[in-house]
């Protein structure tokens, strides 16, 4: 008979290996799922996961694994915090497309202006939307103390009927005869955000990701701020006592991940994207709540989920053009990983014990 | 008597109809919120249940066995979010929002060969001269027998939390799991059949959007109804009534956006078709402030999983 003991502290061993498990166990139930499809299980696994590093178009497959996987690390590094601290914010979809849709609004509120200045205000307005759209749930928490959760989410929706009113109205291409969209940025050099090396997929938003990992490890692990969102989320009432204030925490968790939404919402716009569609928003901000889990809510550890959520989004990209794989299959595949990741925690959290019927081990 | 071309007896009938997909998922999330469980996968079950019931019905060609077909995909998710909870004692909020990214991908996977079909029509209960009646006869019995059906089900669930022995037991394991476990009740096993039960309402509500208020089938069909049952949930501060009154109030905005869209108001359409979330978001603040009244309400052990350490 099975039985779960608790353990005092969760297992070192199993919280970095519950990730790798679960990765795993995803390709077995992926595989079954694609062999359901009528498609070749193991063909559909090597598309995704090997393609994209070692297969015929890995010089370009390898670029793009970045640029799916900076705005991802952008996001997850910042809902990581709140997460931790027990705040979940769960409409980071919607403070990227403000981010997306702020930024761009300065940058083609001076165009064809050329000025070196033009593309860090663009970037410090993109910041400034995520953050804006977050401090909604942020100050109904703490006013009026709302679930952040339900109000952050339905702002999603709101943020996208703003974007389509943006792609269709205040911000579309006066010259596009009349079609949606804003101008092109990638013709418009002073707003680009370009590859810094041609070829890597590196542009200014992965380096923005780089940093706010850096950035966050620090906070989480030498910084006061970093201790207490700990303590609120592993002893609430301890942190009370301790002098916490929680209010604090929530606009701070909030407002620096909806900022870092924002950030990779203006980069996405002036790099990859190039300009606000009605399209645009492409479920980032969903993901990255995976890869947050992924990386076991350790900036580190995002960082290297983020790659591999980049690898099935790209190697998804492959598989549906090459096997004709649904590209729904995909978000299938990525909820899939969070199941089996959520799920793998109880090795962590709990010991399992083998006892014979009727023989109580004590 | 008409206002800008709408007229109140047909709001008032449509109303009824737009409100029944989130009253279903609401009543389902209320009775598993009472058993202390926290499923935001509400909006993930609900898909489910609309892609399942419309290849049931498209397959069948019997929009009964459609509804049935939809309950069953919707609670067949919820066993995912049971297992996970329950067994594996997962963190609750982590597990919905993981039930709705794979519902909404699952659905999607599913639906694909079924864009652009349209399904056998669900028709209204014929009532007759009743029908006849000015006002009334479009208001009340007008409708398919779905629209009653809900509001039954309303009335069930608040005589079988009120009255039952069951329904007692599990409010039990919702205020103190710990109690109800001392007094030698199965909380994990009373937990997982009200999380199946959510997951076959909201299935059914799911069913409902694909089946009669769109009716056809396109990616992410449900477009944040399961988000706005679940804040229907704690508009109505637990109690079945209530959730009638709020999905009724959501309802209406719902059409009369709509309305006033085809009637063509001076107001932007964008507007007006963010208006159901705005509305969601107003009414959450008005309830959760005063003094939180509305939070008193909530099941004590909401949220926190349940280990028998004994």
């Amino acid at each position: 008979m099975l039985r779960l003991e608790k353990r005092p502290t969760p297992s070192r061993f199993w919280s970095w290996g519950t990730p790798v498990l679960a990765v795993a166990l995803t390709m077995i139930a992926g595989g079954m799922l694609f062999a359901l499809l009528g498609k070749d299980p193991f063909l559909a696994i090597k598309t995704i996961f090997w393609d994209p590093l070692f297969g015929e178009f890995a010089w370009y497959l390898r670029g793009q694994l970045l640029v799916k996987a900076g705005p991802l690390a952008l996001i997850a590094v910042g809902l990581s915090l709140g997460f931790r601290a027990g705040i979940w914010n769960i409409g980071a979809e919607g403070q990227y497309i403000m981010g997306a849709v702020f930024g761009a609004a300065v940058g083609l509120a001076v165009y064809p202006t050329e000025s070196r200045l033009i593309f860090p205000v663009m970037i410090l307005a993109g910041a400034f939307g995520g953050w804006v759209w977050a401090m909604i749930p942020a100050i109904l928490k703490t006013r009026f103390n709302t679930n952040e959760i339900l109000v952050s989410l339905m702002l999603v929706y709101v943020a996208e009927t703003i974007l389509s009113k943006a792609a269709t109205g205040f911000l579309r291409n006066p010259e596009g005869h009349g079609f949606p969209g804003s101008r092109s940025f990638s013709n418009y050099p002073a707003a680009h955000n370009p590859e810094i090396f041609a070829g890597t997929g590196m542009h200014w938003g992965v380096v923005a990701a780089f940093i706010a990992v850096i950035f966050c490890y620090v906070l989480l692990q030498r910084h006061i701020v970093g201790f207490q969102i700990k303590l609120a989320g592993q002893a609430p009432r301890a942190a009370r006592f301790a002098g916490v204030d929680p209010n604090r925490l929530v606009v701070l968790c909030l407002g620096l991940s909806g900022a870092l939404a924002g950030l990779a919402g203006v980069f996405e716009v002036s790099g990859p994207a190039g300009q606000i569609s009605i399209d645009f928003s492409s479920g980032y901000g969903f993901t990255a709540i995976i890869v947050a889990f992924l990386g076991r809510l350790n900036p580190l550890g995002i960082l290297l989920a983020s790659l591999v959520m980049a690898l099935t989004y790209v190697g998804g990209e492959g598989a549906s053009t090459d096997l004709g794989l649904p590209k729904a299959a995909i978000q299938a595949f990525q909820g899939m990983l969070l199941f089996f990741l959520l799920g793998a925690d109880l090795l962590s959290n709990y010991r399992i014990r083998f006892t014979l019927i009727g023989k109580e081990t004590r | 008597m008409d206002f800008m071309g709408i007229t109140p007896s047909v709001l008032i009938a449509s109303l009824m109809v737009a409100s029944v997909p989130i009253m279903l998922a609401a009543i389902g999330e209320l009775v598993v919120e009472k058993a202390g469980v926290l499923n935001l996968g509400v909006e993930g079950m609900m898909i489910m249940g609309a892609i399942c019931g419309f290849v049931t019905a498209v397959g069948t060609g019997s929009p009964l066995l459609g509804f049935l077909g939809g309950a069953a995909g919707g609670a067949a998710l919820s066993v995912i979010f049971a297992l996970l909870t329950q067994v594996f004692l997962t963190n609750q909020v982590a597990t919905g929002l993981a039930l709705t990214l794979f519902g909404l991908g699952l659905s999607s996977l599913i639906g694909q060969d079924y864009v652009g079909i349209k399904p056998p029509a669900t028709g209204a209960i014929p009532f007759g001269p009743l029908r006849d009646i000015p006002f009334f006869g479009k208001v009340f019995f007008s409708h398919d027998w779905m629209v009653y059906a809900s509001v039954a089900i309303i009335a069930l669930v608040w005589a079988g939390l009120k009255f039952t022995r069951a329904g007692l037991i599990l409010r039990a394991v919702g205020e103190g799991h710990d109690a109800a476990h001392a007094l030698g009740y199965k909380v994990i096993r009373i937990r997982v059949l009200a999380i199946l039960f959510g997951g076959a309402m909201a299935g059914l509500g799911g069913a409902y959007i694909s089946l009669v208020r769109v009716p056809q089938w396109t990616d992410g069909i449900t477009s944040g109804a399961g988000w706005i049952a679940l804040a229907i949930v704690v508009f109505a501060s637990w109690k079945p009534w209530r959730v009638l009154i709020g999905s009724y109030l959501f309802g209406g905005i719902t059409v009369l956006q709509l309305n006033l869209q085809a009637a063509g108001a001076r107001i932007p359409v964008e507007y007006l078709s963010m208006s159901p979330y705005l509305m969601t978001i107003i009414v959450l603040v008005i309830m959760s402030s005063g003094k939180g009244r509305a939070s008193l309400n909530a099941p004590a052990s909401l949220g926190q999983n349940f280990h028998a350490s004994r």
